[in-house]
């Protein structure tokens, strides 16, 4: 284990951890969000398109990618999360405002980003399966261990949504609101509110998650996310629904991820390409155990009146 | 004075169904105030209106004089009302304390003060006489417990009226008893109780007034003194209620079933026979081997050992199909799990467990004509209502559920019917209804088994009474000379008086 070999399981990881940990906070306030798929494909073309407007812009109207500002990237970290929220909101406001299927919700935001992003793509870049290069993100920390302050903040953002879910009182709110809405309803708080904030936290969430898989990059590339918001979502219930046992599904599975490298050559490529997901299989059916979903999960709360 | 609560003319109407029309409720301060009905007549809305989870839709409701005139949950709160529900409103996988402050947690910055919350629940149980450990998490505690935090809950905001939904439906004895102590020691602390019941000996046992509903209008109120049980059911139902049925004699022919050794899970070997035209009680305290004496003999559950024949067949471990070929009707003893799909209408019901015949379907369609005709036959015999065979199960009280329960197995016009706490949970009129049904079955012909914890039951149906004790037969009573008491002390392991 050489410290290059941690660092980029870590850099496989950030952008799981954040997904995760928007869905985690979704989940436990009564939302499936099968949309963190869509939310981080449709932020990580935000943060490309924002950064890519801002750049300065030569006489032969090139962009002059090294010459933008230290601060140009962080309009598009600002934009990708502003987007992640929009796209959260307007899952809420199809499954809490109309009460409509989440699951459904969640699919049709995941096709609708994948096309939306294309379309956006061949406007902005005049091609759809990637951008051009933009305005790179500094590279914080240590010897091996330098990331973008994007990815940094996807380490710290476990412990904080733990801090939010189980120590404050809007964190107690989404629990009870996850668990008997009708019960927390009947105490005053409103559990179309606290779900809808919920979402907007977790598309924050899973928008910077996009964000880091861009800026990690530089640019856009068609359906980058390639499934990491299904496989984020996938950690979340191997989780038990908790943000740090998610977090360590999230690390076993860019451990898988990297660990396949090596292995390629030696064995079938299909075979390794599988691996973090047999590894999941197993672990799942080896050691988790049964777990128990939020009470409310997946229902749309009516109020009675 | 004005009083504590005042509902004039109240009236509410949902999509389906008028829930009240015309409603008077007046509540004094610091009384202990019943309110009955039959299912449906309209009282859990009358209360979810006084809480603010409904508006009227005409009406003045009035709390210590103030009118209402905002119908949320957080301005009945903020009038005084607090309300405990049937179905408790809690968080399970939350602790006490969190439960009880939830909505007005103590804050430090944005932070949870957990110690705070647990030291005010404490001191709040100690004040009320209702201690109960913080710290706790609901789901670990019994009911009897579950429902202390509730009405704490209330207290803890301010309630001055406590509003308490059947709170003895879930309830052992026992934990009934200490309910009641709980509400008069509210009352003798200036607090307002309105308690919703249909069992009229509660009713008796705790109120100081009594309000009748009957089919979304007050019938009206009276002081408990005035009033006996009959009485009071006359004016739930609209009608005088026979307690005690007309029973002829049994004339018991040839044995239906025969049990033989039969053992599993707490059942210990039992042998015993039911023969055409009789009815057999099981009486004993719960968990003495009666659900598994009714799971072997509706094929949901394998016999360890021993025999089990219905009509000369030995179905001791054979499922539910080949006990229902053989001749069986069950009332199971949870009708939402095993008597019903609440999903599904009150005609699919109906046809439960008869769909394949080839009246009901036909190369797997469902033959709808059939059904429905049938079900609309059913629905008036058995006065199911609303009289609307596609309602959802779900939606009916639980009275008219057990009445579908009924309706589809009588009307298998079965050999053996097995009938597991057939009143439980259910209204005056049903229960009146189902005893009735019960006794025609035994004048047909039919083998019946009633396994009850009612005793009152028991003895008003049984022929023979088997009082089942830590899974054996603890004796065997003629119904004719049994006795409350006599079968109390032979289901608490005694020796036969």
């Amino acid at each position: 284990m050489t410290p290059e070999f941690i660092a980029g399981i870590l850099t496989v990881a950030a952008p799981l951890l954040l997904a995760a940990m928007g869905g985690v906070v979704s989940e436990r306030s009564g939302v499936v969000n099968i949309a963190l798929e869509g939310t981080m494909l449709a932020s990580a073309f935000a943060f490309t398109a924002v950064t890519h407007a801002f750049e300065p812009v030569g006489p032969d109207g090139r962009h002059l990618v090294d010459a933008a500002g230290a601060w140009v990237p962080f309009a598009g970290v600002a934009a990708g999360l502003a987007c992640g929220v929009l796209v959260s909101l307007l899952h809420a406001l199809v499954c809490i405002r109309v009460g409509a299927n989440q699951v459904v919700s969640g699919i049709a935001i995941n096709i609708l980003a994948v096309g939306a992003t294309q379309f956006a793509c061949t406007l902005v870049f005049e091609s759809s399966s990637n951008s051009a290069r933009v305005a790179s993100l500094p590279r914080w920390g240590l010897g091996a261990f330098t990331f973008t302050p994007a990815a940094w903040a996807s380490f710290v953002a476990v412990p904080v949504v733990t801090l939010l879910l189980f120590r404050t009182v809007f964190g107690l709110r989404l629990r009870a609101v996850g668990e008997n809405p009708d019960a927390a309803e009947t105490l005053g708080v409103r559990p179309g509110a606290i779900r809808t904030a919920a979402l907007a936290l977790s598309g924050a969430l899973a928008g910077l998650g996009g964000v880091v898989l861009a800026a990690d990059v530089s640019q856009f590339v068609q359906n980058m996310t390639a499934g990491r918001g299904y496989i984020a979502l996938a950690a979340v219930i191997f989780g038990k629904w908790n943000p740090w046992g998610a977090a360590a599904a999230c690390l076993l599975f860019a451990a898988a991820e990297k660990a396949q490298v090596p292995l390629q050559g030696k064995i079938p490529p299909q075979l390794a390409q599988s691996l973090p997901y047999l590894l999941t299989i197993l672990v799942l059916a080896g050691f988790v155990g049964r777990a128990r979903a939020p009470a409310a999960l997946g229902k749309p709360h009516e109020s009675s009146r | 004075m004005a009083a504590a609560v005042e509902m004039v003319g109240i009236e509410k109407r949902f999509p389906r169904v008028v829930a009240n029309v015309g409603v008077n409720l007046v509540v004094e301060e610091g009384e202990i105030h019943a309110l009955a009905g039959e299912n449906g007549a309209g009282k859990s809305t009358l209360m979810k209106i006084l809480c603010g989870l409904h508006a009227p839709d005409a009406g003045v409701v009035r709390i210590f004089g103030r009118e209402v005139t905002d119908f949320r949950p957080a301005a009945a709160i903020a009038a005084g009302i607090g309300m405990v529900h049937q179905h408790f409103m809690q968080v399970p996988t939350l602790t006490v304390a969190e439960n009880v402050v939830l909505g007005e947690e103590p804050r430090r910055g944005p932070f949870f003060d957990r110690r705070r919350a647990e030291e005010r629940v404490a001191e709040l149980g100690s004040r009320f006489g209702l201690p109960v450990d913080p710290r706790a998490r609901i789901e670990d505690l019994p009911v009897g417990l579950q429902q202390r935090v509730e009405i704490l809950k209330v207290l803890a905001r301010g309630a001055r009226v406590l509003i308490l939904d059947e709170p003895t439906a879930v309830l052992t004895p026992q934990e009934s008893e200490s309910l009641y102590a709980t509400l008069r020691s509210l009352k003798s602390q200036g607090r307002t109780v309105i308690f919703i019941s249909h069992k009229l000996r509660e009713v008796r046992a705790a109120a100081d007034r009594l309000t009748v509903l009957r089919r979304g209008r007050t019938v009206g109120t009276v002081p408990i003194g005035e009033v006996d049980e009959a009485k009071i059911a006359e004016m739930m139902i609209g009608r005088p209620v026979l307690f005690e049925i007309e029973k002829t004699p049994a004339a018991p022919a040839g044995a239906v079933l025969e049990v033989r050794d039969l053992a599993g899970g707490r059942l210990r070997g039992v042998t015993f026979d039911v023969r055409a035209g009789e009815i057999v009680g099981v009486a004993g305290v719960e968990g003495n081997g009666q659900s598994e004496l009714v799971e072997i003999l509706s094929g949901l559950r394998q016999a360890g050992s021993g025999t089990a024949r219905l009509r000369g067949r030995e179905l001791s471990r054979a499922g539910p199909a080949a006990w229902f070929e053989a001749g069986l009707g069950v009332i199971p003893e949870d009708r939402n799990l095993r008597g019903l799909i609440g999903e599904m209408s009150v005609a699919d019901n109906l046809i439960l467990g008869r769909h394949r015949q080839p009246r009901y379907s036909r190369a797997g369609i469902v033959a709808g004509a059939a059904r429905d005709a049938d079900a609309a036959g059913l629905v008036e015999r058995f006065d199911i209502r609303p009289a609307d065979p596609r309602a959802e199960a779900e939606s009916l009280s639980g009275g008219n559920r057990q009445k579908v329960v009924v309706a589809r197995e009588l009307s298998r016009v079965p050999g053996l019917l097995v009938a597991a706490h057939p009143t439980r949970g259910v209204d005056v009129g049903a229960i009146e209804f189902i005893h009735r049904s019960i006794l025609a079955e035994r004048a047909r012909g039919a083998a019946v088994l009633l396994v009850s914890s009612e005793l009152p039951e028991i003895l008003a149906l049984a022929d023979r009474i088997l009082v089942l004790c830590g899974g054996a037969i603890a004796g065997e009573v003629r119904g004719a000379e049994a006795t409350e008491r006599g079968l109390g002390v032979l289901m608490t392991g005694g020796a036969p008086a």
